[in-house]
């Protein structure tokens, strides 16, 4: 908003801007603003609506925080006034009648009859009246978030009074998100400006707002303007106004794509590691993400009082129990089968199923509350157009980590070296004094692990129960074939890749038919490249 | 070639199909001639259910074809089965006329219920028997040969094969769960009334579809043998074991791939038609991936390569699924799961083999000879 605008003035009203100020001067001496109060808060109970509205403006003037709450009770119809001394309390039902708060200091006053109290009530004038007064009011407050509120609620206002106080409030105000809605506001305020010149100047100032309030109050304009010239500029800014929603639509559904992407990578990283270091096709993988899924909800179980930290001690947990599971799996089925692939498949189907029934006869067969927690909910609001929610953003991190930790751990540690030589050539790994059984068995168990890991994260966005691990099998092979199998990289770009293409074509498509085709997308680009995106090169790829 | 030549050597072979023709001359008669009372009358229930287990024993066949043959493991088969099966379930929901709940002329009921006017394109002809029965073979035949022709050209092999399968059934499980599809989406297609004109519900026409899932078991099974000992049917093995070498000897690996695929999916498809008018209903459920997994497992527990071990294995199981999910709901899956795993384990062969296991057993037994190795 431009500096002409904030100096304009309200020609019409300015005699109540004078009353305004007058109240102020009358209450400013503290002595005497403490007996003007009082008297006030007697006064709400009056019979006239006018005494009670110069009560009202006598209380807000006060400027006391403990007002807002007060004046909100009487605006919601929540305020009393005792019988006996007309003081003006909160009531709460109580068994013999009602139990009394003090509505200024919220001390208590004992319960009384239900005759003992009557409602205070207002008329549609002083509804007005009081939200005026709470902004005002709240738009004081040293809380920037009780100030952002305020100016949400207050937005586009043109009552003199709020103006004034929203641009004396922009003189003092340093954050810059109230700043921005209190701008907006006078900009919205100004639209409604006798004079088009200064409408002009408003219409030019929402250009490109990504505020729906100002979409909405310019597409109002342009149906009851007058001025030519303040509709062009008015049609100029909507353009501009709907070029940067389609922008950050984008941005939202690139989001909304990695997210995806994210819990597809979560979930087919660990199946790099079987399927693509080892040649072990793990369809027990599924499952062991939903056993990751269940040692989160097992350790919320146990520790009922620490829900924020339960995600702390269940992702160690999770590694743990998924990467043990694996390891037996490893030991009692899967090393007599190497070098024969199809059969892992079976054999590890049919443990998927035995891991499936397990869960439903020892837990149940129905789904389970896994709860977030309270710094999972909520949203980074990056402008008033694009949001994005926490849970999907620390997801997306958490992939993004877990990816880096198993790259670590493949390219820089002595075991994932004996990993990636095991993986080239057992005989020659094994002749270099490499255990490979205990390798075999280790790469497993990281594999498992990471998959329980990725239980995790999943059962903060999906719902955990037995199946949940069949929904995940087929696109993680989807995600490893497509990026190319013994490829943590290619795992990775598939994975985004696969997420992004998903949400893009959901819009036109329909969140099924937009999986069949990413699915019919693999299934022709397998054709063409068999061995994916980024194909392992060499004799190791002639598996 | 004679029918003597197709089963030369094949003693299992020529037991099961003994036993398949005494069971279909016995049971029609203990059904329909024995009475109620007597304790050797078959109900029409088990008819049925020998019925659908006849129509697995098929499927299981087509897959062992061209698993135990071609070395093509098809985590696809059950879509293939399923395309069948809703081909004729098209028939049969279009011979249910004006009978339906909402009494339409033309519209099945899910049509009236969406708010359909008229008939989408790919329902026209489904009135006809003779040409969804058609469509039954066709329909499958022609996705196995596009899919394969694309697979089998870029030589998609192993594992990438039985994955690309599976996503195969996988969007097609997706693509029936949709209403817009025009295939009665999550419900499927049910409330069938009458084929060719003979109630659904009677003993007779119940008796008929056990025989016709006989018959075709006995053609299917007579015609992949007839596939594998031909030449055609050596090359196969010879693909399964050594593909890159039968290729550079200079055979068109492909071909014989893709022509063995289709016939294979064209069969699982007529398993399906014969299914569907049996069970009473055909939904996206029969696309879902554990089933295609599931009757890979009855061809490894039967024996692979062996062609009557699929059928027995395939009978087995779902004897043992019927019986289980009855007494012991809990324990299936349980059952089934180990089943898997200990077959891959330790009875690589299936049931079939374990006859020529404790044959060379006693054999190595008395003069320590080593025997041949089936390669997986």
């Amino acid at each position: 908003m431009s500096p002409t605008e904030r100096s304009r003035r309200f020609p019409h009203n300015a005699g109540l801007g004078l009353v305004y100020a007058l109240l102020i001067l009358i209450v400013l001496p503290l002595s005497s603003l403490a007996d003007e109060i009082d008297t006030a808060l007697i006064d709400l109970s009056d019979r006239s609506f006018e005494v009670k509205q110069a009560a009202v403006d006598v209380i807000a003037a006060g400027g006391d925080p403990r007002a807002a709450t007060l004046l909100e009770a009487l605006l919601g119809g929540n305020l009393y006034a005792r019988e006996s001394d007309r003081r003006p309390v909160l009531v709460a039902p109580a068994p013999g009648g009602y139990r009394l708060t003090d509505a200024l200091d919220g001390s208590d006053l004992g319960e009384v009859e239900r005759g003992a109290v009557k409602k205070i009530t207002i008329n549609n004038r002083m509804r007005n009246q009081l939200r005026t007064a709470i902004a005002a009011l709240t738009l004081a407050s040293p809380d920037p978030a009780i100030r952002l509120k305020a100016a949400q609620q207050m937005l586009g206002d043109a009552n003199p009074i709020v103006v004034e106080a929203i641009r004396e409030q922009l003189g003092r105000e340093d954050d810059q998100r109230v700043r921005d809605y209190l701008d907006l506001s006078l900009a919205l305020a100004s639209l409604r400006d006798e004079a088009p010149a200064a409408r002009l100047v408003a219409v030019n100032a929402l250009s490109g707002s990504l505020y729906p309030a100002a979409r909405n109050a310019l597409t109002k304009l342009l149906s009851e303007e007058p001025d030519p010239e303040v509709r062009a500029a008015a049609e100029r800014s909507l353009v501009a106004i709907e070029q940067k929603l389609k922008l950050n639509a984008a941005a939202e559904t690139l989001f909304f794509g990695l997210s995806l992407g994210s819990v597809l990578v979560l979930a087919a990283i660990g199946l790099a590691i079987t399927f693509g270091v080892m040649g072990v096709i793990n369809m027990a993988h599924g499952e062991l993400i939903m056993i990751g899924a269940y040692t989160t909800y097992l350790v919320q179980q146990a520790m009922p009082g620490f829900l924020d930290y339960s995600l702390f001690v269940a992702i160690p947990a999770a590694f743990v129990v998924a990467g043990l599971l694996g390891i037996l799996i490893e030991r009692t089925v899967i090393r007599f089968l190497y070098g024969r692939p199809l059969e892992t498949l079976l054999a590890t189907f049919g443990i998927s199923l035995i891991l499936q029934q397990l869960v439903r006869t020892t837990i149940s067969a129905q789904n389970v509350a896994v709860q977030n927690p309270s710094w999972m909910s909520g949203a980074l609001q990056i402008n008033p157009a694009l949001a994005l929610t926490y849970n999907r953003l620390y997801i997306l991190i958490f992939a993004l980590m877990v990816f880096v930790a198993l790259l670590l751990i493949l390219k820089r540690t002595a075991l994932g070296l004996q990993v990636r030589a095991v993986a080239q050539n057992r005989a020659m790994a094994r002749s270099m004094g490499v255990r490979s059984a205990r390798v075999d068995a280790l790469t497993f168990g990281l594999g498992a692990g990471v998959a329980g890991v990725a239980g995790v994260a999943l059962s903060q966005l999906t719902n955990v129960g037995p199946n949940m691990g069949q929904a995940y099998i087929i696109d993680s092979f989807m995600v490893v074939v497509f990026g190319g199998v013994g490829n943590l990289w290619g795992t990775l770009v598939a994975g985004l890749t696969l997420g992004v293409a998903n949400k893009l074509m959901e819009p036109w498509a329909g969140a099924v038919l937009a999986k069949i085709l990413v699915l019919v997308f693999i299934i022709l680009f397998i054709q063409k490249r068999p061995r994916g995106l980024f194909p392992q090169r060499g004799r190791a790829a002639d598996g | 070639m004679g029918l003597d030549s197709v089963m030369k050597g094949d003693k299992g072979g020529q037991a099961m199909l003994a036993v398949l023709l005494v069971v279909a001359v016995v049971v029609p008669i203990l059904n329909l001639v024995v009475p109620e009372s007597s304790p050797w009358h078959v109900s029409t229930y088990t008819v049925t259910l020998l019925g659908k287990y006849l129509t697995y024993a098929l499927l299981a066949v087509a897959v062992d074809l061209v698993w135990g043959y071609l070395g093509i493991l098809s985590l696809g088969h059950a879509a293939f089965f399923g395309l069948g099966g809703y081909a004729m379930g098209m028939y049969l929901m279009r011979q249910i006329g004006d009978r339906g709940v909402y009494g339409h002329p033309v519209l099945p009921d899910f049509m009236v219920f969406l708010n359909w006017s008229e008939l989408p394109w790919f329902w026209h002809g489904f009135d006809l028997f003779w040409f969804a029965a058609l469509m039954a073979i066709l329909v499958p035949g022609a996705l196995a040969f596009v899919f394969g022709y694309l697979a089998f050209r870029s030589r998609v092999t192993g594992v990438y094969l039985s994955i690309m399968t599976q996503a195969l059934t996988y969007a097609l499980m997706l693509a029936f769960f949709r209403n817009e599809m025009g295939f009665g989406g999550n419900n499927g297609l049910t409330d069938f009334k009458d084929i060719l004109g003979f109630d659904l519900k009677s003993d007779a026409t119940r008796i008929g579809l056990f025989l016709a899932s006989a018959g075709a078991l006995a053609f299917g099974y007579l015609a992949c043998r007839w596939i594998v000992t031909s030449r055609l049917g050596r090359v196969a093995v010879a693909i399964r074991d050594a593909e890159a070498r039968t290729r550079f000897i200079g055979y068109r690996v492909d071909r014989v791939k893709l022509a063995i695929f289709t016939f294979s999916a064209m069969l699982a498809g007529v398993a399906g038609a014969l299914y569907v008018p049996q069970v009473g209903i055909i939904n996206p459920g029969e696309f879902s991936p554990l089933n295609s997994i599931e009757l890979v497992i009855w061809v490894a527990i039967g024996g692979r390569a062996t062609l009557y071990g699929a059928v027995i294995g395939a009978i087995l199981v779902n004897y043992g699924k019927t019986y289980f999910t009855g007494a012991f709901p809990e324990a299936w899956l349980f059952a089934l799961g180990a089943l898997f795993v200990i077959v891959t384990l330790f009875l690589p062969k299936g049931i079939a083999g374990l006859v020529g296991m404790i044959r060379t057993w006693r054999r190595s037994r008395s003069a320590s000879e080593p025997h041949p190795e089936v390669s997986p």
